[in-house]
């Protein structure tokens, strides 16, 4: 199960990794994203936002690199037309296509790394990691756990012939009510639960409190528990959407 | 080797004077008709293709949802920063989300051609090219407006802000300038997917520049000079700044002078991404380059 599980993950990364949209679009459309972000906080008297919002435009790409893609997972088997013979494949479908979710996720690691860069040579944002061991355990268990979420949402759209657009859609809520560039006091009482619902919070928190001071370990743990908990849902999912396909032969929507 | 076109064979007496005057008028009446039928029917069916994609599943997602979630992100990212108003961010990403509808649609209008095999057809057309691209622009323009009139309203109705009622009908005008302008650019955007195979990272560059640079979210006094002077050249600019103007109250009287800039800009664009479709166009019948980029 490891094994498939590797090998999957190694196999779209080569191939997230020669496709232009993917790799370049990947880097570069969160950086204008963070350029927008970094301009209006820098035009603050206080420089610490500035900081907090470095890391969050960093790990706001792993999403974005995730979403949209996510949601078109299925459909671009379906287009190739091999979505059948992986299903039909004696694997579970999920060690296939979870590693297929974290890969995406995983490609994001070049956009947070060019923006940090960005931000340290264009804007002067020095980043000094406190706890760099929870920094480097923080950043694989954010982009675990959002791969996991990227495979819930692969999962959950496997009806709809138009999924990516719903994975579009969802970019900027997860950016905006995870709190990549606004602290969650900001928003209203009835926000906070669906953000504690999302493991890019305790991700970009985990991220955030090993650089900057704070408890990583405990949100890095929750983080990869909500993983744990999207994978389960995902599968369970799956199974159901599975096997309705097979009953009623509707796993191409042709 | 004797004459075989249509000129020759008109007899000797009716040559020349009164009668090739009303030949040449015909002639040119014909073409005009040719071009209004290219212009409106090629723009129909153009309208009615860009439809046949853009589903429901696609369209509320993508146009609808999506840009009152950009207004909400930048609206929290200012009042973090404690820059602007949400005024100020619900005019500027309102009418910058038109760009998505307008630079991806007609920068489509090459790459989906293109995609579908069907690119050279349309080039070897005898069809006038001017109708044929800039009537595949009005349902662009039109798409584009209604994206960008959606957001402001709907974005305007959670955040909460105060537009007094006079100022709606000069900022639907500016509205449609901006969806306009931007239609501009993306032509031009259109012009290079004759020589760019991956036009969605390109029209996603332009939408980020955009983004940035047009004073939607970043204050112009808040960017380098550099570019905030270069910020002046790009479509938006101009709009945003009237719309904001006239949210605050002033005459239209007062912005029709940004409301011009905007639209020459485009009008600018989009004579520059004509000029790029034919000569690329020119280019790739010598080269044999169509389908090469």
């Amino acid at each position: 199960m490891l094994r498939l599980l590797w090998v999957g993950w190694v196999m779209h990364m080569k191939m997230l990794t020669r496709s232009a949209f993917n790799f370049w679009l990947g880097i570069v459309y969160p950086l204008f994203f963070a350029t927008a972000a970094f301009f209006m906080f820098q035009s603050g008297d206080d420089p610490k936002p500035l900081l907090y919002a470095s890391l969050g435009a960093a790990v706001m790409g792993i999403w974005g690199a995730t979403s949209t893609a996510a949601g078109a997972a299925l459909a671009r088997e379906r287009w190739t037309g091999t979505l059948e013979l992986l299903v039909t494949a004696p694997a579970h479908f999920a060690l296939i296509l979870l590693p297929v979710t974290i890969a995406m996720a995983t490609i994001g690691i070049y956009s947070m790394i060019s923006t940090l860069v960005w931000g340290r040579l264009v804007f002067g944002i020095e980043l000094e990691v406190g706890d760099p061991l929870a920094f480097v355990l923080a950043v694989p268990a954010t982009v675990v756990s959002i791969g996991a979420l990227g495979f819930l949402l692969a999962v959950a759209f496997v009806r709809f012939r138009q999924a990516w657009a719903l994975g579009n859609m969802l970019e900027y809520p997860v950016w905006l009510v995870s709190g990549f560039l606004v602290p969650l006091t900001l928003f209203p009482d009835w926000v906070r639960p669906i953000s504690w619902a999302l493991a890019p919070t305790w991700g970009i928190s985990a991220i955030r409190g090993a650089a900057l001071g704070g408890s990583p370990y405990g949100d890095i743990a929750l983080a990869l528990s909500l993983g744990a908990g999207y994978t389960l849902a995902g599968i369970l999912l799956l199974e159901r959407a599975l096997r309705t396909a097979r009953v009623k032969a509707s796993l191409s929507l042709s | 080797m004797s004459n075989t076109a249509p000129e020759s064979r008109v007899p000797r007496g009716v040559r020349g004077g009164a009668g090739a005057w009303l030949r040449r008028a015909g002639g040119a009446a014909g073409q005009g008709r040719v071009g209004v039928r290219v212009f409106f029917v090629g723009g129909l069916i153009s309208y009615r293709a860009l439809f046949g994609w853009l589903s429901p599943w696609v369209f509320i997602p993508s146009l609808l949802v999506a840009p009152v979630f950009q207004i909400l992100l930048f609206v929290y990212i200012g009042r973090s920063a404690a820059l602007e108003s949400d005024e100020f961010y619900v005019i500027g990403n309102g009418l910058q989300y038109a760009s998505i509808p307008c630079v991806f649609a007609m920068t489509n209008i090459i790459a989906g051609e293109r995609f579908q095999q069907t690119l050279g057809s349309i080039l070897i057309t005898p069809a006038p090219r001017l109708p044929l691209f800039v009537g595949r622009a009005l349902p662009v323009v039109l798409n584009g407006f209604f994206v960008a009139a959606f957001g402001l309203v709907v974005g305007g109705l959670i955040v909460g802000i105060d537009v007094p009622a006079s100022a709606y009908g000069p900022l639907a005008l500016v509205t449609a300038v901006s969806a306009l302008s931007c239609t501009g650019l993306g032509l031009l955007s259109a012009g290079l997917g004759l020589i760019v195979r991956e036009t969605a990272v390109l029209s996603n560059v332009i939408f980020g520049i955009l983004l940035v640079c047009t004073g939607a979210n970043v204050p112009l006094d808040a960017l380098p000079g550099w570019l905030s002077t270069a910020a002046q050249g790009l479509p938006f600019t101009h709009g945003i700044e009237a719309a904001r103007l006239l949210a605050d109250g002033a005459a239209f009287g007062e912005v029709a002078r940004l409301v011009g800039s905007e639209g020459l800009i485009g009008i600018v664009y989009a004579t520059a991404g004509y000029l790029l479709i034919r000569v690329l166009e020119l280019h790739s019948r010598k080269h044999a380059t169509l389908e090469r980029a």
